[in-house]
């Protein structure tokens, strides 16, 4: 059992945990990721690790709702526990000084990019940070990164916030400007990161992406992680997470993450009844004790929404 | 022939009348019944048709069955012991040699071990002794209450043992008996390694593993789960901040061979490990129970590539979720099959096809990047190669296609290299197994044993528990000596 310590929303649907894992922020590296898993029926689901403090014996985590499992995690609060978590897995990401590093993220891969740009800043690099979003609200650790950054440009879709627009459309900007890059990290949805290296491609710049293929065991037993890379398998859990772009099979990536939408739908929309009915359930019950005048707190609805087990 | 054995035999029958009691067979679900559910196939010898087949024991003077067991069960005492009606002797008798005989009394290739010597064997049929290892050990976790359990003194000396499968637990099990204060480290959320994600519940019960497990537990190892050694935790950090005295390596052969074929990337190709471990550890039959997903497997068409236990156990489970067609596709013949003989009977009685002499060239799109078929050739056999089974040779001309839903690689497993790659100065060989003497399991680092499938690449689960007891008596010497290397 793991316990959580925190946990703040960052934006809407996406929040921040910080889990006590003394082994893992021990030996966490930039890149790296745990596995986790809710509850003994539950499955097991790879989220980067954003920060550890190995003095604490803590990490930390952003997660986004997107299915039944990360639904369940994000209703999670400080001083509940998750059943597993496993870690650090992957490879860490490649820390040296490369010169000119423009780090990307998109959506929720702006966490995951965040402790690589620390690190890249760390060792030396002039580090130029890109981060979209759908809207304003979806912009998250703006400030942590631009702490680490030497510049940070901001896009969002829908012009809510900062400049309308995609963070390739940044990147085109810095490489027409004649901007020296030597790397770039791109981290966030696929269509992106393809975007991505389809425009550096050409420009032969050298650009990393760090994938999220299914995965089960994490520890290259499954082999359910394998990616096309220059015509071979690799397996995203211990060759990887982190490609390089130029090498990938995107759409072979997005053709195998594709291949359990019905079961997941299935899922979520289980997960969603579930929910409606222990939320009619409660409000029932809310309104019978109001009746019945019997003071508030007592009820055991809140407690059992947020211990998943 | 037999000697008589020195000791008056417990055993009321004439060596001649023994010959003459038929073989005892178990129990089992219907085929076309269990082919439906994944509840275990044997249903167990009772109290009566274990003493019977019992009774058919030779009591040889030199008894092969105990020669040839990679662990050493006195098979001639135990089931001596049954014939006297002590089942909770017999368990003791066997655990003096095996502390997971629940578990080696199902999966263990028999025939290759103890049957297989077995004299009665060369007349009728061998002894049962998998089955009566299975019924003591059943018997006893029935009757035998855990808190009876005596603990050896402690010796004050720490042993971490990496990897929780049967090489591991068997290491872990003799060490603790000897004093040693032992703790398992397991990658994945449950004990038992290849015994939980690999051999599906109707060949080896969850709670089976569980109960062994638990026993384990009372006799004093300490189990924990979540740990990658070599991510989580190196194996010098084991040593030098967390004071284990020594170490055991039973990581296993986890990493799964892939063919090299074009299309093995289609939706729909699985590799064993995945496939098993979707099914076994996530328990992904039983969604939407559980979350994991697996596809709808219901009246499609299913092939298993491969010949050894894990290809029918992936291809039984195939049946299981509703596969219209299942079949194995091996490019040997059915003679070099390296499966438990068992198993193939059983998968044939429940309609497991076998297409033999055929290899898969080629898996086809459906063109949306789902697996529509594959593109086989036959083979012939040829000479004999280094495993000494005939070669297979490809007939030119010999392709043909057939339609698929799923196919299932199960040809084999490669060293997982996260230990190797995080300790320096441990010797692997050219394929990254580990290198470990043969006797005495020590590595080319001071204090580490190694054992099982991670030194001599995919074998057994009774292979793998004799390495991990050698390990155990090479480490408590090592331990409790000078301490040389």
């Amino acid at each position: 059992m793991f316990k959580i310590l925190h946990a703040e929303f960052l934006a809407p649907g996406i929040k921040r945990f910080v889990i006590e894992a003394p082994r893992i922020a021990h030996k966490q590296k930039p890149g790296q990721f745990v596995i986790l898993r809710l509850y003994e029926q539950g499955e097991r689901i790879p989220i980067t690790i954003e920060h550890s403090d190995p003095e604490r014996g803590t990490i930390r985590i952003v997660v986004q709702s997107v299915g039944k499992t990360t639904h369940l995690l994000n209703s999670l609060k400080a001083g509940d526990s998750i059943l597993d978590v496993v870690g650090p897995l992957g490879k860490p990401s490649e820390i040296a000084k490369f010169g000119t590093v423009v780090v990307m993220g998109g959506g929720v891969g702006t966490a995951m990019a965040y402790p690589t740009a620390a690190a890249l800043k760390h060792a030396g690099n002039r580090v130029i940070s890109i981060v979209g979003a759908r809207n304003k609200e979806l912009v998250i650790l703006e400030r942590e990164l631009r702490e680490v950054s030497d510049a940070l440009m901001i896009t969002t879709d829908d012009g809510s916030y900062a400049d309308k627009g995609f963070v390739t459309d940044k990147l085109r900007q810095l490489i027409e400007n004649g901007t020296r890059i030597d790397l770039v990290l791109a981290i966030g949805p696929i269509p992106m990161m393809r975007a991505v290296a389809e425009m550096t491609r050409k420009e032969h710049i050298r650009t990393i992406v760090s994938l999220n293929p299914i995965m089960i065991d994490g520890t290259g037993m499954c082999g359910g992680c394998r990616v096309l890379v220059d015509g071979k398998s690799e397996f995203a859990c211990v060759d990887g997470p982190e490609f390089d772009a130029h090498r990938v099979d995107f759409a072979v990536l997005v053709q195998r993450n594709s291949m359990y939408r019905a079961a997941e739908q299935q899922s979520m929309e289980e997960f969603q009844r579930e929910t409606e009915a222990q939320r009619k359930t409660k409000s029932q019950r809310e309104t019978e004790a109001q009746r019945e005048t019997v003071p508030a707190g007592q009820t055991g609805a809140c407690a059992a929404q947020g211990d998943v087990r | 022939m037999t000697q008589p054995a020195k000791q008056p035999s417990l055993n009321p029958l004439p060596l001649k009348e023994r010959m003459k009691v038929p073989k005892q067979h178990m129990l089992e679900q219907p085929p076309l019944l269990r082919a439906t559910n994944f509840t275990e196939v044997n249903l167990g010898y009772s109290e009566e048709l274990a003493r019977q087949e019992a009774l058919r024991c030779l009591e040889c003077a030199k008894p092969v069955c105990m020669i040839d067991c990679p662990v050493g069960v006195k098979v001639k005492e135990f089931v001596q012991l049954i014939v006297a009606g002590d089942f909770l002797g017999a368990a003791a008798k066997i655990r003096e040699d095996n502390v997971l005989p629940a578990i080696t009394g199902r999966v263990c290739p028999q025939e290759d071990h103890c049957e297989g010597g077995c004299l009665m064997g060369k007349k009728v049929e061998p002894l049962g002794i998998g089955y009566l290892e299975r019924f003591v050990a059943d018997y006893e976790q029935q009757h035998f209450d855990v808190k009876n359990i005596v603990r050896a003194a402690p010796t004050g000396k720490k042993v971490a043992i990496v990897g929780s499968g049967p090489s591991g637990l068997t290491a872990a099990g003799d060490l603790v008996q000897k004093g040693h204060e032992v703790r398992v480290f397991e990658a994945l959320h449950e004990i038992g390694g290849v015994l939980v994600y690999g051999i599906p519940e109707f060949r080896l019960p969850k709670a089976i593993i569980r109960q062994q497990v638990d026993y384990m537990r009372a006799m004093g190892v300490e189990f924990e789960t979540d740990v990658v050694v070599g991510r989580t935790v190196t194996i010098d950090e084991l040593m030098e901040e967390e004071g284990y005295d020594a170490v055991f390596i039973g990581t296993g052969a986890g990493s799964p061979q892939f063919m090299g074929i074009p299309g093995e990337h289609l939706n729909g190709v699985y590799s064993a490990n995945e496939f098993l471990t979707r099914i076994n550890l996530m328990h992904a039959y039983e969604f939407p129970k559980y979350d994991e997903p697996m596809l709808d497997f219901r009246g499609k068409n299913v092939a298993v590539i491969g010949g050894g236990n894990t290809a029918l156990d992936a291809i039984r489970s195939a049946l299981r979720l509703g596969a219209g067609k299942a079949f194995i596709l091996y490019r040997r013949s059915e003679a070099e099959m390296p499966a438990r003989i068992e198993e193939v009977k059983h998968a044939r009685q429940e309609g497991i096809e076998f297409q033999v002499l055929a290899a898969p060239l080629e898996f086809l799109d459906d063109g949306t990047g789902w697996l529509a078929g594959a593109r086989c050739q036959k083979m012939a056999l040829g000479e004999p190669d280094a495993s000494g089974r005939r070669r297979p040779v490809p007939i030119e001309g010999s392709e043909y296609e057939i339609p698929l839903a799923v196919a299932v690689i199960a040809i084999g497993t490669s060293a997982n290299p996260i230990v190797q790659s995080t300790t320096p100065g441990l010797n692997t060989n050219k394929r990254n197994y580990i290198e470990a003497d043969a006797v005495t399991q020590r590595t080319s680092r001071r204090g580490v044993f190694a054992g099982g499938d991670i030194v001599t690449g995919s074998a057994t689960v009774i292979l793998a528990m004799g390495a991990g007891r050698r390990a155990a008596q090479s480490i408590h010497e090592y331990l409790t000596t000078s301490g040389e290397w």
